[in-house]
């Protein structure tokens, strides 16, 4: 993406001047704090902007030199841009099986060839499968969540912070599962505030700041960065609770 | 005893077709969170389009056809009226969809004219004789039709691709949209399945009967019926139909020995009924808790 703008509401400007890229194949980091604008910069990639009212206003979006941006949120599905939102947004009251079947919404062809990779990937799914989603603990909800997602064989995945709530043998294993999904050929961008895991399998990563990319850099040299500890340290998250207030309008369609 | 029973039989019937219509307001509630008050239309445009068509298709052609084109007409609704309003607080769109209820009639009162428009069904009043007890046939065939509309529809929902993103969308909508879920098919099929409904449930109620311009009223009974079966239950739209349309017989066969009440308790049955539900089960009988926007 390239020069991206975010407007929420006609007024709030919330991504100044996006430019990021992931290459195939590649796992790529995104940082920042409370606030700074991730999930609005997956949003922009994924067509969910409408439904909270947001807007590009400058730049667009690109895949294999097409400009994405402004294609509804099944086409770019379809296309091969695959999500787990902030949060899972698993449907609870679904089973496991038809949580995974709604991933495959577009793919209805091949739903069985994408259970059996699927359940192979995350076993404890393939035992759970008739149980009720609402149920599972929370590093399942989020096994189930990558799951679905990998359903609609995406060659890019994005990622909103799966480590988020979990405990730190969880944590491990989801990274070793984003790796292990990275090597069967899909790309990852994967938004994280754990830092430490996101940058130790990501080739590269990214900053965020109130809108903006502060770095740019290789992971590895991200890791070594002493600006990057004191930013997790920092006081960044202040306007959190004002953050989570906003009004969810609801604007679903094109 | 049998008069009893004979009530029961009449109330099944009358209840299959509240059950039928009521299920038209849910499924349009569950995909949209708006309680359409364009049913009455979809129900008496539906029926007047049988009393049209029957001559030629006879009974049952004359209904897929009313049914099928109803359906479109929904549709059409649907894409001109609601769907620019998507966004909107739902009760905005609740008074828009009055509107389009209003206007539907009006068009519609122009086919049935000043008088009542027949139905010449294949039933009438006719009626079986079952050990003593007399059940009219036209209530045995709503209900047997209902029961198969109401199957198929639960297959559909449980079953097929679209029932299943149907059901994920009412759950959480931006998560079915990145799914890959059009909401705006969902949406649309809701509204075309919600018209179908109302031309079966108008046909059937029509039966043996005639149309005139204040059939559409049966559709309100529809209201308490979701309200007691729950606004977001399939299953309380159904077993609420049948409740009422049972209470509803049953209240008419006894208040004859009961004239204090006077002669029309029956007709406020179903909001009694209602009253007396919601002061147990605040969010109906089979209805979720977070439930309670219109
Ligand atoms: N629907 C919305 N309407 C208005 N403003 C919004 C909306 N969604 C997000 N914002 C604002 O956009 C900014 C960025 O929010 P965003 O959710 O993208 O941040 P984030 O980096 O994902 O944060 P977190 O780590 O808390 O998930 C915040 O200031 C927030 O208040
Ligand atoms: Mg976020």
């Amino acid at each position: 993406m390239s020069n991206l703008e975010v407007v929420y509401d006609d007024v709030a400007l919330v991504l100044r001047g996006i430019s990021l890229g992931v290459a195939p194949g590649q796992i790529v980091a995104l940082l920042g704090a409370n606030g700074a604008g991730k999930t609005t910069l997956l949003r922009a990639i994924t067509g969910l902007l409408d439904v909270h009212d947001g807007e590009i206003t400058k730049g667009a979006v690109a895949l294999d030199g097409a400009v994405i941006s402004g294609r509804s949120p099944a086409a770019l599905v379809r296309l091969g841009i695959g999500q787990v939102m902030e949060g899972r947004r698993i449907f609870a009251e679904l089973t496991v099986e038809e949580n995974l079947r709604l991933g495959g919404h577009t793919n209805r062809r091949k739903i069985s060839e994408g259970l059996a990779r699927t359940f192979d990937l995350f076993p404890v799914l393939a035992q759970r499968r008739k149980g009720t989603a609402g149920y599972l603990s929370g590093g399942e909800q989020q096994m189930l969540a990558m799951g679905r997602a990998l359903m609609s064989a995406p060659r890019y995945l994005l990622l909103d912070e799966p480590s988020l709530g979990l405990a730190p043998k969880l944590v491990e294993q989801i990274r070793d599962l984003i790796v292990r999904i990275n090597e069967s050929g899909t790309a990852v961008l994967l938004v994280e505030q754990n830092a430490t895991m996101a940058l130790s399998i990501a080739s590269h990563g990214y900053v965020m700041e109130t809108g903006k990319i502060v770095l740019d850099k290789p992971s590895a040299e991200l890791l070594a960065d002493e600006d990057i500890r004191e930013f997790y340290l920092g006081s960044h998250t202040t306007s959190f609770r004002e953050v989570k207030h906003y009004q969810r309008r609801k604007r679903w369609l094109s | 005893m049998v008069e009893l029973l004979e009530a029961l039989a009449r109330g099944l019937g009358r209840g299959s077709i509240y059950a039928l219509l009521a299920l038209g307001f849910v499924i349009i509630f569950k995909a949209t969170r708006v309680v359409s008050f364009a049913q009455p239309a979809f129900m008496l445009a539906g029926t007047v389009m049988v009393t049209y068509f029957i001559g030629t298709l006879g009974f049952w052609g004359a209904l897929v056809a009313a049914t099928a084109l109803t359906a479109l007409l929904a549709l059409g609704v649907e894409r001109a009226a609601v769907r620019p309003m998507v966004g909107k607080p739902p009760f905005v769109v609740a008074i828009i969809t009055l509107g389009v209820d209003v206007a539907v009639r009006v068009v519609v009162n122009g086919y049935i004219g000043n008088d009542v428009r027949p139905m010449h069904d294949p039933w009438g009043l006719k009626a079986f004789d079952i050990g003593g007890i007399t059940v009219q046939q036209r209530h045995v065939v709503i209900f047997v039709t209902a029961a198969i509309i109401v199957a198929a529809l639960f297959a559909f929902f449980r079953y097929s691709r679209m029932g299943l993103a149907m059901r994920a969308a009412s759950y959480d909508q931006e998560a079915a949209l990145a799914q890959g879920v059009s909401v705006g098919a969902v949406f649309a099929v809701s509204w075309a399945m919600a018209g179908g409904l109302a031309a079966v449930a108008g046909t059937f109620a029509a039966a043996g009967e005639s149309v005139d311009h204040l059939m559409w009223l049966t559709a309100l009974v529809a209201l308490p019926v979701i309200i007691l079966g729950g606004l977001d239950s399939l299953a309380g739209a159904v077993v609420g139909g049948l409740i009422v349309g049972i209470v509803f017989e049953v209240t008419a066969l006894y208040q004859k020995d009961m004239p204090w009440l006077g002669g029309n308790v029956s007709v406020i049955s179903p909001y009694v009924v209602m009253l007396l539900v919601l002061l147990v089960r605040p969010y109906g009988l089979f209805g979720t808790r977070e439930v309670e926007r219109v």
